[in-house]
């Protein structure tokens, strides 16, 4: 069947689907299982209200538990065992084979890098963004421009940057910019990726150029959002700019600079696309998320392959705590 | 608003003009590709994109002169023109590849047998000798020469129909389509649903299972993949677009959940506590009221979730596979830059076919994105 009509197919036995399963459940609940009518109407309008919310959440937790929360487990299982073995379990072997591996130490080591360096230039070029074009006419458009980038694929958008860096030998016209600006300014040209560890840092500017929109749209609702007076009884007091962004705005919003901060940290661990695309891990870029792909789908080694995966895990969770206290805090 | 009526208008101009850099800088990269998707070859690697937009001196590859001969006083002639375009100006000429600017325009230089060339600064050129060319492999030119700003439309036409050049870009277009649309439209409902029993009916246990949805939001899906993976194999899906869709639909549905959820605690209370004295049941306070009143929550998910699956690469790798016939455009582009790297007529216009979609997307709907955006992450 061709792909397109198949999709077609989907979509519609999809909806259909799902649309078809709320009704008739809710049909055969309120009409054959607990009629609201009859000797027993107050007992059995009860008990469908208690049974009908699990209808409506029935195929979400099922999705949910079966795409999400098993993998958790199957994954720290897999970790547990080795593929050669026929899957027997060998205990801590993979993690201990993961930590002998200097790639590894290579990935955690620039893995801490982008975590600082990614979430910090992003927030704070969005923050800035996010101020500046506030004030201005054009601010508006400025602001579009400065979030397109979020939507461009991280493959796109390093096909883009790597023309940036692109590199001719000496003696030829420079094409990548960064190349042709660094010729001007009287240096030679360099093979900008493969010089490390600076090349960390051209590969975190993808991630930091795509990210910095969101940032600033985040923070910019913010900005707005804080109340008037307190800007003003600033100036009354005779603040300059400055001191009225970074001591009265700033700490203002500060819950939203953490929100924004977390959500680019957890971008920063899933990245894997930009490294793939640039360097795919060579001249010392290997990043977590990367080197987990290459043991799972290149050296099909799937037992440290989930180890590595386990540590991204394990990574992520502390964000996950802070979340899920955070949301149950704003519920009461 | 701020600052003092002195230092106004300095900060005023600062401001405009840091902001003018800031948008340049993120703009440039992507100006960049698409100015380059437009020119060819030749052009990109013999000058940067940003010198496109004005005349260009270079040499150009060699040319062999061919062409009709004809007598003309005793001397056997070719002539012609060596350039395509009116607009090209002969700056310098030679006749071998150590000295290609030998000679000025309009200089008569003699070649072997008596054969004498000249080439005039519009690249006319005439080539006479004694005797017949009949036979004789007529010389190369090597012209330096100014051209005008050119752009085409040849790289298009070669990566989405072509059959050599960036072979199947068109048909990862077709395969991306395939895979985002489905993806994007079926975990609506179901979220939908959820997000409206965890937003608005009494049953216990809702707490936990909110603070589940917020959990399973961070999840990193690379844990997903081998269990998934041999899942779908085991129940017969194994690799393909069913597979994908799955996939897509299952990682999409937290944020989806929460993002719906979020929306609907905030929708007015008395609507749907008249409703329901008036005898409404949730089914029908779902479907007629909340349903349609949440739709900028609705349209601010699909958008994330058609840029996400549009944009997605791991899950398309691992749940479609890497057949080539199967390869969606973000795939097809890893592989491009691995075989084509250096020719960036290809890979620059592949990848803008890869982006137009997403673009055009978020400029028609990007109030929708920012504020689902907003619902998602500002408390």
């Amino acid at each position: 069947m061709h792909p397109a009509l198949q999709a077609v197919l989907t979509i519609v036995i999809g909806l259909g689907g799902c649309i078809g399963y709320f009704w008739f459940s809710n049909q055969l609940l309120d009409k054959v299982l607990f009629p609201p009518r009859g000797p027993n109407i107050g007992r059995n309008i009860r008990r469908a209200e208690m049974i009908r919310p699990w209808l409506f959440l029935f195929p979400a937790i099922f999705a949910l538990g079966l795409y999400l929360a098993y993998p958790v487990v199957a994954t720290f299982w897999l970790s547990l065992t080795d593929r050669n073995q026929g899957g027997a379990f060998v205990g801590l072997a993979n993690y201990q084979q993961m930590l002998r591996e200097a790639k590894f130490w290579e990935a955690i080591r620039n893995n801490m890098l982008w975590l600082i360096v990614v979430p910090a230039a992003s927030t704070g070029f969005g923050l800035l963004a996010a101020q500046l074009t506030d004030r201005i006419r054009w601010g508006n458009l400025a602001k579009s421009l400065i979030f397109m980038p979020m939507a461009i694929s991280f493959v796109g958008a390093s096909v883009i940057w790597k023309l940036v860096y692109d590199f001719r030998p000496i003696g030829q016209e420079q094409i990548g910019i960064l190349n042709a600006f660094w010729v001007w300014l009287g240096g030679a040209p360099q093979t900008w990726l493969t010089i490390t560890p600076w090349n960390n840092f051209l590969l975190m500017m993808v991630l930091i150029w795509i990210q910095t929109g969101f940032a600033m749209v985040i923070l910019g609702a913010a900005l707005r959002g804080i109340p008037e007076e307190t800007v003003e009884a600033a100036i009354v007091d005779g603040a300059n700019p400055f001191q009225i962004f970074f001591k009265i705005k700033v700490p203002q919003i500060r819950s939203t600079i953490v929100v924004v901060w977390t959500t680019i940290t957890l971008v920063v661990l899933k990245v894997f696309d930009i490294v793939l695309a640039m360097t795919n891990g060579q001249w010392q870029t290997q990043v977590l998320a990367n080197y987990m792909y290459d043991k799972l789908f290149r050296a099909f080694d799937w037992g440290v392959g989930s180890a590595a995966a386990m540590v991204i895990m394990l990574l992520v969770s502390p964000i996950l705590v802070w979340n899920v206290i955070n949301a149950r805090r704003e519920m009461r | 608003m701020e600052g003092m009526a002195g230092q106004k208008s300095t900060l005023t101009w600062a401001v405009h003009i840091s902001v003018a850099l800031l948008v340049a800088l993120w703009l440039f990269p992507t100006v960049g590709l698409l100015v380059s998707s437009f020119r060819t070859a030749e052009q990109i690697s013999n000058s940067g994109w940003w010198s496109a937009f004005s005349a260009q001196k270079g040499q150009l590859p060699a040319i062999r002169i061919s062409g009709e001969e004809h007598e003309d006083g005793g001397l056997y002639v070719i002539d012609g023109n060596l350039f395509g375009s009116a607009e090209t100006t002969l700056s310098a000429w030679g006749t071998s590849s150590r000295e290609p600017e030998a000679y000025e325009p309009d200089t008569e230089v003699e070649l072997k047998d008596g054969w004498t060339i000249s080439v005039a600064k519009s690249g006319d050129f005439r080539l006479t000798a004694p005797q017949s060319f009949e036979g004789e492999r007529l010389p190369r030119v090597f012209a330096t020469a100014t051209t005008p700003p050119e752009f085409t439309l040849q790289n298009y036409k070669n990566v989405l129909f072509g059959t050599t050049a960036g072979a199947g870009v068109g048909q990862a277009f077709l395969n991306t389509l395939t895979v985002a649309i489905p993806a994007t439209v079926i975990p609506i409902l179901v979220a939908a649903f959820a997000a409206y029993a965890l937003a608005w009916m009494e049953f216990p246990g809702r707490a936990l299972l909110i603070a589940a949805v917020v959990a399973l939001l961070v999840v990193p899906l690379q844990l997903a993949l081998i269990p998934l993976l041999q899942l779908h194999n085991a129940i017969g899906i194994g690799k393909g677009y069913l597979g994908v869709w799955l996939a897509h639909t299952g990682f999409g549905l937290p944020l989806a959940i929460y993002l719906l959820r979020n929306y609907m605690v905030g929708l007015p209370k008395d609507i749907i506590e008249n409703a329901r004295v008036d005898g409404a049941s949730d089914f029908q306070i779902f479907t007629k009221i909340v349903l349609p009143l949440s739709f900028p929550a609705l349209a601010s998910f699909a958008i994330f979730q058609f840029l996400w699956t549009w944009n997605d690469l791991l899950v398309a790798l691992v749940f479609l596979g890497t057949d080539d016939d199967r390869l969606v455009l973000t795939a097809r582009l890893v592989n491009l830059m691995g075989s084509r790297g250096g020719q960036w007529e290809i890979l620059a216009t592949s990848a803008f076919v890869s982006i137009v979609v997403p673009l055009i997307v978020f400029f028609a709907m990007q109030k929708y994105l920012v504020r689902g955006l907003l619902a998602g992450s500002v408390k």
